[in-house]
Order: C-alpha cells, then sequence, then structure tokens
C-alpha cells in the first residue's frame, strides 16, 4: 500500500512562559492511502498539533514528514482541512464559501458555481447556497465545510474533531454522510477525535495517544468491522462492544492521568 | 410603548421645549422676572418663532441649499479621504509587525494631538475654499478608521485564516479575501462615529475661515449678534447631522448582511 502521510520522529516543543512546553514527542506513524485513521487520545495531548503538522502549517521541532514519499515543505497542497470551530468567512455566503478553494486556484466563476451547487446538493445543502454562515444552523455548516474542503478533491483528508460541536442525532448523520462520501472516493483520512466510539465507527485502525505533554502513540488498533457501516447500529454489534472494551482498557490509564494533569494546573 | 406612542411623545416633547423657549423669551407675552429689559432674554437666547422664520426664509428662497451642498461635499470628501487611508495604513501596520513597532509612538502622538489646532494650518495650505476643510475632517476620521482597521486585522479568526491557507489562498488572496472583508467590516461598524467625525470637521473648518457653508453662515450671524440666526444655522445642522446618521443606518443594514445581530432571531 502506498502511504499517503508518514511522520517520522515528529517533535514539537513550544516556549511558554513557564519554560518550553512538547507537545508531542517521537511520534512515528504512518497513513496508507485510502486508509481511514482515527487519532484518540485524553483532552489537551496535541492530537491537533499533530493535525497541524501534516498540514504543513506548524513545522516540527524535529523529525521529518513525508507525503507520497515527498518531504512536506510548507502547505500541505494534497491535503484538505476540516477544523473543529468555525472556519467558514462569515462575509461569503454558502456557495461562495465552497467556491473559495477554486476561485484561489484561479478557476473561472461559472465553472466554480456549478461545480459547488453539485456539491451542496450532496451534502443536502441544495437551496441553501445564498445564505450566509449564522444564517445556518451548526450542522448545516459543517457540511458547508465539508463541501469546502472535498470540492477540492483533497487525497488526504485532515479533521480536527469535526463533529465534536453538534448533538448527537445530527453528528450520527453526519458521520454516515461522510462514511458515504469517503467510500464512494476512497481517500487517506486522519480524524481526530476524543470520542472513542465515533473513532471505531468510522476507521480502519485507531490509534491511542498518551496523555500529554510528550504525546506519542502507545497503541494501535485494527478495526475490522465491515463495511458499509451504519454508525448508529454497528454500536450494538458484539464485534463493536469487544473492540471498545479492549481499547478502552488501553486508553483508560492515560485518560484518568491527562484528567488528573488537568486538574493539578487548575489548582496549581 | 408602542411606536406610534413613542413617536407622537417624543414630537410633543420637542413641541413642548420650543413653546416654553418662547414663552420664555418672547418681550411681550411673559413680564421679564429676571432682566429689567424685555429685550434682554430675546438677545442671549434667541426667539424660536423668528429662528424658524429665518429657516423658512433660507428655503424658501433657496439661499440655503448652496451652503449645505458645500457642507455635504466636505463631510463626504472628508469621510471617504480618511477612511481609505486609515483603511490602506490599518492593514500595512496590522500587517506588518516592524512597521507598527516603528511607528507606534507616532501613531499615538498624533491621536493625542488635538488636531482642530490645525484648522489655520490647513487654510494657509490648501486655502479658503473646501479643501482646507475636508483635510480638517480626514485628519478626524483617519484615526477611528484606523484603529478600527489595526485591530480588526489583529482579530482575524486565526481558524478562518488557516482555513484559506488550505485551500490553497496565496498571500496576496488572504489580504484581499479574508483581511480586507474583516477589517472592512470594522470600518462600516465605526461609520456612525466617522461620518459625524467628517461632519464636525467640515463646519469647525468652514467656521474658522471660509466663504461659503453652514458653518459660515452661523459665523457670519455671530458677527453681527444675529442669535436668532446662529440658532437657525444649529438646528439646520443638527437636522442634517440627523439625516446622514439615517442614511448611514441604512447603509449599514445593507453591507452588513452577513453580520449575525447579536440577540436577535434572523428573518429568513
Amino acid at each position: 500500500m502506498t502511504v499517503a502521510i508518514h511522520f517520522d520522529k515528529v517533535t514539537c516543543t513550544f516556549a511558554g512562559k513557564a519554560g518550553p512546553y512538547t507537545a508531542v514527542k517521537d511520534v512515528t506513524l504512518s497513513i496508507g492511502e485510502g486508509e481511514f485513521v482515527s487519532v484518540v487520545g485524553p483532552t489537551g495531548c496535541g492530537k491537533s498539533t499533530l493535525l497541524n503538522v501534516a498540514a504543513g502549517l506548524m513545522k516540527p521541532s524535529s523529525g521529518t514528514v513525508t507525503t507520497f514519499g515527498e518531504p512536506l515543505a510548507g502547505v500541505n497542497r494534497r491535503a484538505g482541512y476540516m477544523f473543529q470551530s468555525e472556519a467558514l468567512m462569515p462575509w461569503r455566503s454558502c456557495l461562495d464559501n465552497v467556491t473559495a478553494g477554486l476561485e484561489f486556484r484561479g478557476e473561472e466563476r461559472a465553472s466554480a458555481r456549478a461545480k459547488a451547487e453539485d456539491w451542496l446538493e450532496r451534502v443536502g445543502l441544495s437551496g441553501f447556497g445564498d445564505r450566509y454562515p449564522h444564517q445556518l444552523s451548526g450542522g448545516m455548516r459543517k457540511r458547508t465545510s465539508l463541501a469546502q474542503m472535498l470540492i477540492l478533491d483533497p487525497k488526504i483528508l485532515l479533521m480536527d474533531e469535526p463533529f465534536s460541536a453538534l448533538d448527537i442525532q445530527t453528528r450520527q448523520l453526519m458521520e454516515n454522510e461522510l462514511l458515504e462520501l469517503w467510500s464512494a472516493n476512497r481517500k487517506s483520512v486522519i480524524f481526530i477525535t476524543h470520542d472513542l466510539e465515533e473513532a471505531i465507527a468510522l476507521s480502519d485502525r485507531v490509534v491511542v495517544l498518551s496523555a500529554g505533554p510528550a504525546t506519542r502513540p502507545i497503541g494501535e488498533f485494527a478495526i475490522d468491522l465491515p463495511r458499509p457501516r451504519d454508525v448508529a447500529e454497528i454500536r450494538l454489534s458484539p464485534r463493536f462492544i469487544e473492540l471498545h472494551d479492549k481499547i478502552w482498557h488501553a486508553m483508560k490509564d492515560e485518560v484518568l492521568k491527562g484528567y488528573q494533569q488537568t486538574k493539578n494546573r487548575v489548582v496549581a | 410603548m408602542s411606536r406610534v406612542k413613542l413617536r407622537v411623545l417624543q414630537v410633543s416633547m420637542l413641541v413642548a421645549i420650543f413653546v416654553f423657549w418662547q414663552l420664555a423669551t418672547d418681550p411681550e407675552l411673559i413680564p421679564p422676572f429676571v432682566w429689567d429689559n424685555p429685550h434682554r432674554a430675546a438677545f442671549f437666547f434667541g426667539e424660536p418663532v423668528k429662528m424658524f422664520q429665518a429657516i423658512w426664509e433660507w428655503f424658501s428662497s433657496g439661499t440655503i441649499y448652496p451652503h449645505l451642498w458645500v457642507t455635504l461635499q466636505e463631510t463626504a470628501l472628508a469621510f471617504v479621504i480618511g477612511s481609505v487611508l486609515g483603511l490602506a495604513i490599518g492593514l500595512w501596520l496590522g500587517l506588518s509587525p516592524t512597521a507598527s513597532a516603528l511607528f507606534d509612538p507616532y501613531i499615538t502622538a498624533m491621536n493625542a494631538m488635538p488636531r482642530v489646532v490645525l484648522a489655520p494650518i490647513f487654510m494657509v495650505w490648501f486655502g479658503l475654499g473646501i479643501w482646507s476643510k475636508v483635510a480638517l475632517g480626514v485628519t478626524l476620521v483617519f484615526f477611528i478608521v484606523f484603529f478600527n482597521v489595526y485591530q480588526g486585522v489583529k482579530e482575524v479568526s486565526p481558524v478562518v485564516l488557516n482555513n484559506a491557507t488550505m485551500l490553497g489562498a496565496s498571500r496576496r488572496q488572504l489580504l484581499r479575501h479574508v483581511y480586507l472583508p474583516s477589517a472592512t467590516s470594522w470600518v462600516f461598524s465605526s461609520l456612525h462615529t466617522s461620518v459625524g467625525m467628517a461632519f464636525v470637521g467640515a463646519v469647525v473648518g468652514e467656521y474658522l475661515g471660509s466663504a461659503k457653508g453652514v458653518g459660515y453662515l452661523i459665523h457670519m450671524a455671530e458677527g453681527s449678534f444675529d442669535i436668532n440666526t446662529v440658532f437657525a444655522g444649529i438646528l439646520v445642522l443638527t437636522a442634517f447631522a440627523l439625516v446622514l446618521d439615517f442614511a448611514v443606518t441604512k447603509m449599514e443594514k445593507k453591507l452588513l448582511v452577513w453580520r449575525p445581530t447579536q440577540g436577535e432571531t434572523e428573518k429568513l
């Protein structure tokens, strides 16, 4: 299998008020082409840092990132990024947000609009193109972000807890939609989440990170659940529960450690 | 309170003020109780009836229109030039930390300076025509817009910026599609203040030396102790400022449709 993105001993250290802080340390990780990998870990463990490094928005302090065999320099042009918080341009309508990427690439307005209309329909937003982001619900904004990213047909999708702000029903709908879009045109996905159930339901592989600081992967689990999946139904299957048990066992100590650290930080 | 009732109350309050004013200053209606000379009160405070006569005279004969037109021109030019300069320099300093660090004390000093005292200098430089008033207005408008844009650039959401970068925006495209719209929205949010300042610049400039404009009319009337005309001029200016403010509100609503109004449900 071709390797879509490869982290080689990536370490990220930030200068902080209380001395340097190492968010991730010696992370070595590979994501194959067309593979859906979820990264789970306790809160504040540097999951987003890892994604920013893969996107080329952040340079690692040491170590290298390669995509499709080439070392990454600058912004990763093969990757699309879906952010955790609001990332749409509020002054652009829904449709204009979706066309933005094509516009930046110099595509003609008419053809960009046609493609965007098509994508809006695919994410279930046809007829909402002229609304501004604040006129859309949280779920609709996420769909717009999804269309905005997918219209550029990136090889790698980087998703940073994209659905964490949604209610559980909308979230499961979005997860199913994501799986459907993904299976139609398999891309490599790094999906960051703190929700183990979401991670198992979506992925081919789940990577568990240790609590920060100096986060590193402490376990990898292949998810051998059959596809196509329905995220709501698959949670009830015995194999899912078995996997959940196994991974949760590996995670538990780290989650507790992470919780203890945040608590101490608050007290201090 | 209903809208209509509120309006009726507001208007009757205005009428009451003018009636009281007339009663207190008219030499014949009420015997003077402060001054022994019955004409003294009218000399100091004017008489609303004569004031409205003066206004009626201006508008029926049409002599006021050229003056109003000049004041409007000065206000508009000061506003546009001041805003464009503020926008350009605000963007520049907001995006360049070196330039910002270099110019910071100068900007602070120039803002702290009482700029009205520059009016005579502008008259020497630009003559008694409209340009010396425009220059004064520009110095007032510039700083309001500048500080707003500067702040606006600093506060562009990093997530929106990163998102645009990931969508392939070059540095120039970021400026054009992210910084500029964001900064412009800040310009519009300071629109009321800056239009007001442009107006103040125009009138003060006219007052200090000119051959046309409403400020000039007031100045001439003061020269001949014609208190009624002075008040008439003030009243016309106030009404004019209200109309300007109303126009700005209308424009704001049109230009900032994408902005959510706080605490208000969106009408779709």
